[in-house]
């Protein structure tokens, strides 16, 4: 499930689920419900993302960021996605973590969308990735 | 946390653990009592904020502003001088906004005469200025007039024909901060800034314009070229996204330089940099292109609603000043005094607006002699204020101010209690038109939402941080 959380001055997105994937998905869908009506987006085209991070908080900014990119210069929007996220380790305990995600959606068409406020980047603000209980949050404010 | 008061409408936040310095905070009594209260109500506190922020290394000065409110990392209405050696350069007191600022201009005509017209211009306004989410400009960009861009400013779109070379010496820094290395600028950022420069955007941006209501200081009315009845424009706007991708592109590198350098910081928001390290020279430059992004944005736009102006009433856009731009999330080098010794140091203000003293070379040479004209913008449908710079700030202050009225209000809070078509039928009874790309987002921007912006500015005024000088009515508004 996604769900948008209070702040002052922005607004804090968050996504949860039984795996770390669907938190991120979940979080995503939070972030796009911001900016547009995420049930009028028609899932025509599909756009695979993948990223690299040496954390799984910064592999979530990155994922979000990447979907503010593509607004801006492809503007496509999108409103479902598959995530798979994989791990490597390293020698010193470095860690690697990749992220694939398939996103769905389509060309922003101003007629069919309403837009309710632009989401300027994902920020490190009350940031967090983190299992309780068996759920996956994945979290942050974004700045609109 | 404890706040001792040190004058009436001055406040110093009390020393503790890790702070390295005690920060100013310019308040009234009910806005120190809201902080306080805030502070034991949310975790993201403005006076957390302000502590986390007074606990980076090498700070020259720490202050608060009336409009004080919560942000990330660091509160919206503060600024920071740090030391160019020992200091570091922080994220979170520029933000992703890089010199998001007020351009404004003078009409030639009267408020009366306006309103004869009001509708109209206000058609052709929200017809002729981008606006809103996914829509781009006119004035597309390279790759190769990106580095121009950057480089440039608002000069290099005075040279692509918008506006005349005299306008630039109205703009804070003439519109161009120079010595910037275009490669600490991502090639993702020009990218996604290639249709953006001349659009609004959304959330809190607009274009407004305004009758000038009340002078208060005629003296310095008439050196600004203003009069009471007359017309004014305020934009209110930033870099756009190249501002929102650089923020993206150096966030995890000045997390790495956290770790890197040993850095303590209380809070990940407050990510930063040595400003004497690769890393930091990186970021400011890059901080500086995205500046110079954000004075061409609001000098096209500028010159946007001249021409709508043109048509709509006949008389040559020539016919309209340019009256001044400036910012309010910078990161800039400035000289100022600290311990009775004058030393060069890097400015971050956040939501925080330079407002020089008399008789500062930085400062257009018509305003001198009264000071830099600082632009306070309102709330939707709530007065904005012309101030001016004084000579306290530059001793108080390093030359720093308010930007506008502060939330108060979250933005989930304003949408649960406020509809957007109750709201713009209200605003049409007081004889305002606004114009909105997204009627659900304006609840957000309402002024219930805001603090009372009256207040504030009395606060800066009452302090002597800056003097009001003209107070502005909304006759139009444009949203994206």
């Amino acid at each position: 499930m996604f769900e948008t959380f209070e702040h002052k001055a922005d607004i804090g997105v968050r996504g949860k689920g039984n795996t770390l994937e669907s938190a991120f998905e979940e979080c995503a869908k939070a972030m796009i419900s911001v900016i547009i009506d995420i049930d009028s987006i028609e899932p025509r085209k599909s756009h695979v993302i993948k990223l690299k991070s040496s954390d799984e908080s910064n592999l979530l900014i990155s994922f979000l960021n990447e979907l503010l990119f593509l607004k801006d210069t492809k503007k496509m929007i999108y409103s479902k996605f598959r995530v798979k996220i994989e791990e490597s380790a390293f020698e010193n305990n470095l860690k690697e973590f990749t992220l694939k995600a398939t996103c769905f959606g389509e060309k922003i068409d101003l007629k069919k969308h309403d837009f309710l406020v632009d989401v300027k980047a994902a920020t490190y603000s009350q940031l967090r990735v983190v299992q309780e209980d068996k759920i996956f949050v994945a979290q942050c404010i974004v700045d609109v | 946390m404890k706040i001792r008061k040190i004058k009436k409408d001055i406040y110093s936040l009390e020393k503790e653990e890790r702070m390295n310095i005690s920060p100013k905070i310019f308040a009234n009594q009910e806005i120190i009592n809201t902080l306080k209260r805030d502070e034991l109500k949310n975790q993201n506190n403005s006076l957390n904020q302000l502590k986390n922020l007074s606990s980076l290394p090498g700070l020259k000065g720490v202050v608060a502003l009336a409009d004080i409110h919560p942000g990330y990392g660091a509160p919206i209405g503060s600024a920071t001088a740090s030391d160019l050696r020992e200091g570091v350069i922080t994220f979170a007191s520029t933000g992703f906004d890089i010199n998001c600022g007020i351009h404004s201009l003078v009409l030639p005509i009267t408020a009366k005469e306006l309103n004869k017209k009001k509708k109209e211009f206000a058609e052709s306004l929200f017809k002729d200025i981008p606006a809103g989410v996914g829509v781009g400009g006119k004035l597309r960009i390279d790759s190769t007039q990106m580095d121009e861009l950057l480089k440039g400013g608002a000069e290099y779109v005075v040279k692509r024909g918008y506006g005349k070379k005299k306008d630039l010496n109205f703009l804070e820094e003439k519109g161009r901060i120079k010595k910037i290395d275009v490669t600490s600028v991502s090639l993702k950022a020009k990218e996604r800034a290639r249709d953006q420069i001349g659009t609004l955007g959304s959330g809190n941006h607009y274009c407004e314009i305004q009758e000038i209501e009340k002078i208060y200081d005629l003296k310095s009315a008439k050196k600004f070229g203003l009069i009471q009845g007359g017309t004014f424009v305020s934009i209110h706007c930033g870099s756009r996204a190249i501002g929102h991708q650089i923020g993206s592109d150096y966030l995890p590198i000045l997390d790495s330089a956290v770790k890197k350098y040993g850095i303590n910081i209380n809070n990940r928001d407050l990510v930063c940099a040595p400003f004497n390290s690769e890393e930091g020279q990186k970021y400011f430059s890059a901080i500086k292109a995205g500046t110079n992004a954000a004075f061409a944005n609001r000098q096209v736009i500028g010159v946007l609603v001249k021409r709508s102006f043109e048509k709509v009433f006949g008389l040559s856009e020539s016919e309209v000043k340019t009256f001044y731009d400036v910012g309010h999330n910078t990161a800039k080098i400035e000289t100022h005094k600290f311990e009775g010794k004058k030393r060069k140091v890097l400015v971050q203000r956040k939501g925080s607006t330079r407002g020089f003293g008399p008789n500062n070379l930085a400062i257009p040479k018509n305003y001198r002699v009264v000071g830099q004209p600082v632009i306070v913008g309102g709330s939707m449908g709530t007065n904005s204020f012309i101030l001016r710079g004084t000579k306290e700030a530059m001793n108080e202050t390093f030359g720093s101010t308010i930007h506008g009225a502060g939330r108060s209000m979250s933005r989930s809070e304003a949408i649960s209690k406020i509809n957007g078509e109750d709201l713009l039928k209200k605003l049409f009874e007081k004889g305002i038109v606004i114009k909105a790309h997204s009627t659900k987002g304006l609840a957000e921007e309402a002024p219930l939402a805001y603090k009372n912006i009256i207040d504030v500015v009395n606060t800066m005024d009452l302090t002597n941080i800056s003097k009001k000088v003209a107070k502005l009515k909304p006759i139009i508004c444009i949203k994206g």
